[in-house]
């Protein structure tokens, strides 16, 4: 297994690397040099342009361009973000982290709340609870999240429990380390609430379907008819295989996660990184746009490698080298 | 086709119906609304959506709607009151719209956005771009998807997994990161219409990955068919069965797959114009509607702007609900009905 998982990432650090790549001819597609900008601006002299493009290779060819850079991500050098007018990775650290703890908070509370919701409606198949939970699900998937968030923030605007926006109050620094992380939390919610709805409608369709197809097996049948209490059929023999799929859904689940959660920071203002990229895209700020982006499918190939060892403690059937 | 429209379910048929409509008004958005989307008087700044009356002192008379008077109230917010003195009569088919009224006047069914244009009228004009982009979008993603997913399926082997890979590289990119680097590397002074392509482009790349993947999972299970067997002993090129006999078998199968990739690049459009990275201002699209909505402030005054967001959602859940009965025909033992 562990021979497996190291292939695993292998191949996938393979594809960081293309992804790297793209995104850097991405940003060379664009026509014009990125440092025009800094050429008109009277604020900046033609020494230090020219010092900056010596720095960063952008007189050479694509690809050895593109090797310098490589070699500076790899010694934690990643660019110069001139928006902010600091090197890249002092705004990406945080960033990355609260963008994490955002999509982590909305993964928990997605799963929690969809795996009971499927279960419950698989059971009472075609019941007014089924039906309704899949209008709910339908109504939930198609709401787009920022239009949410709107509603979400315009109601809790009337409301004024809680904060509409930020992740910090004004007065955070002053806290106690309890006050913060209770002050955090709160700003939480309505981001955290809104990313986790459309994904709950979608798992929770998921798992119906799966306990519904394992439902239908024989072991099942074999199970009830044996007098196996109904709690023990579902719960113990139902429950458990038709979870495995889910597990691999997790690595797809985490990129719409990422994918929805860039769109909720920029409406609730949470300070993640897709909304330092939408800065970045703004000011056309070039190794911000291509370190977030990077970053973003970094998150992306962790979550699915986590998935991938989860699947495997899951389901022990699993025999990875057979498939490879 | 005909016949799997009548195999829809209830709600399938009904979101048709819906989608259908829409679509209608869109292509009918000159006719059936009173102003052109640019159309702009900024007396009228958030005016609230105007009532038809029908009657006037107890007395059925042509319809008419009186005038707004601004005033501003005690915090120096901007408040229109009707003003009985002021009276426009609707005119019905005049200079080639449903409903006008004549030029003092201003017709605002429902409502009016920050610079005083009529937001019934940019809702439609916008619906030419919002409906419109999903299907060029997946037009272009379907046709990527079935060519590679094709090949790729159908040699199997280094050509599959190579492929593949691309695919997997595409998908290793969270969609909208995606969708932002693409952005950031469209020059700035491109006119409206080559936004409009580029925004097209940029949807397609996203969603073409995973059409190919589920295509490619179809060709590989068809080429050990015996049809494909077949025309091979019969020495028709590996070209002409991928696109004669192999293909056309899977376009059935991927329309469920097809709405709802619509779907998403209806999202998705939307959530790129609400940034203010998609279709520029004087043009219309749900999503750049729906930017004026983005603060909270202007919402609160006037509610009405957040009605684009009412119409991603009819057209998202439609194609969905649709997506999902066309899967129930294809494939009943999806859903297990």
């Amino acid at each position: 297994m562990i021979k497996h998982i190291i292939q695993r990432l292998c191949s996938k650090i393979l594809l960081l690397l293309a992804v790297s790549f793209f995104t850097f001819w991405l940003m060379h597609a664009t026509p014009g040099n990125f440092f025009d900008s800094l050429r008109l601006n009277p604020q900046i002299s033609q020494e230090t342009v020219a010092r900056y493009e010596n720095l960063y290779h952008l007189n050479d060819p694509l690809l050895s361009q593109y090797g310098h850079w490589i070699v500076n991500i790899l010694h934690g050098e990643w660019g110069y973000s001139f928006y902010y007018n600091v090197p890249v990775t002092h705004v990406l650290g945080s960033r990355l982290f609260n963008t994490f703890i955002l999509s982590f908070t909305s993964l928990l509370f997605t799963w929690s709340v969809a795996i009971p919701l499927g279960i419950w409606a698989a059971l009472r198949r075609n019941q007014w609870v089924d039906r309704v939970l899949s209008v709910i699900s339908f109504a939930a998937f198609s709401t787009p999240g920022f239009f949410l968030a709107v509603l979400v923030l315009y109601w809790a605007s009337h409301w004024g429990g809680l904060p509409l926006g930020g992740m910090h109050s004004p007065n955070y620094d002053d806290m106690s380390i309890v006050g913060k992380v209770w002050d955090t939390a709160r700003h939480l919610v309505i981001p955290a609430f809104v990313l986790s709805l459309s994904s709950i409608a979608s798992l929770q369709r998921i798992m119906r379907g799966n306990m519904l197809g394992v439902l239908r097996q024989q072991y099942i049948l074999a199970a009830r008819a044996k007098g196996l209490p109904e709690r023990v059929v579902i719960y113990h023999h139902a429950l458990r295989n038709a979870f495995n799929p889910l597990v691999t859904l997790l690595g797809y689940e985490f990129a719409a996660l990422l994918s929805g959660a860039a769109l909720i920071e920029i409406v609730c203002s949470w300070p993640g990184l897709g909304s330092l990229l939408l800065t970045a895209v703004r000011s056309k700020d070039v190794y911000l746009v291509m370190s977030s982006t990077l970053l973003a499918s970094v998150l992306l190939i962790i979550g699915n490698i986590l998935a991938d060892i989860l699947l495997t403690w899951v389901d022990p059937r699993i025999q990875y080298e057979k498939k490879n | 086709m005909r016949k799997r429209i009548n195999h829809l379910n209830r709600w399938g048929k009904i979101c048709l119906s819906v989608l259908v409509l829409m679509y209608g008004l869109a292509i009918f958005a000159d006719f059936i609304s009173p102003y052109s989307y640019k159309d702009e008087d900024r007396d009228f700044s958030y005016c609230p959506p105007t009532a038809v009356e029908f009657m006037d002192h107890g007395q059925w008379v042509h319809p008419f709607i009186y005038g707004r008077a601004l005033t501003f109230n005690t915090v120096h917010r901007r408040v229109y009151v009707i003003d009985h003195a002021q009276r426009y009569p609707l005119h019905f088919l005049k200079g080639g719209r449903l409903l006008t009224v004549d030029a003092p006047g201003r017709f605002y069914p429902w409502g009016a956005d920050a610079r005083g244009r009529d937001l019934f009228s940019r809702i439609w004009y916008g619906a030419r771009i919002s409906l419109s982009i999903g299907l060029m979008g997946v037009a272009i993603s379907f046709i990527l998807g079935l060519l590679i997913g094709g090949i790729a399926g159908y040699y199997g082997g280094w050509v599959d997994s190579s492929l593949m890979w691309i695919c997997e590289m595409f998908m290793m990119i969270p969609g909208f990161y995606l969708m932002l680097a693409l952005r950031a590397a469209v020059p700035e002074n491109f006119n409206s219409v080559q936004v409009y392509v580029s925004v097209v482009v940029i949807l397609a790349l996203i969603g073409w990955a995973s059409l190919a993947r589920i295509i490619r999972g179809m060709a590989l299970s068809l080429r050990e068919r015996d049809f494909v067997l077949a025309a091979k002993t019969l020495g028709v090129p590996d070209i002409v069965i991928i696109f004669k006999h192999i293909l056309p078998q899977t376009i059935s199968y991927s329309m469920a797959a097809l709405m709802l990739t619509v779907s998403s690049y209806i999202l998705a459009e939307a959530g790129l114009s609400v940034v203010g990275l998609g279709i520029q201002d004087p043009i219309p699209s749900w999503g750049n509607l729906l930017s004026d909505a983005m603060g909270i402030v202007p919402v609160i005054f006037a509610p009405w702007i957040l009605l684009p967001g009412l119409f991603i959602f009819i057209a998202v859940m439609c194609f969905n609900v649709v997506g999902d009965s066309l899967r129930d025909v294809f494939d009943p033992m999806f859903n297990e009905k």
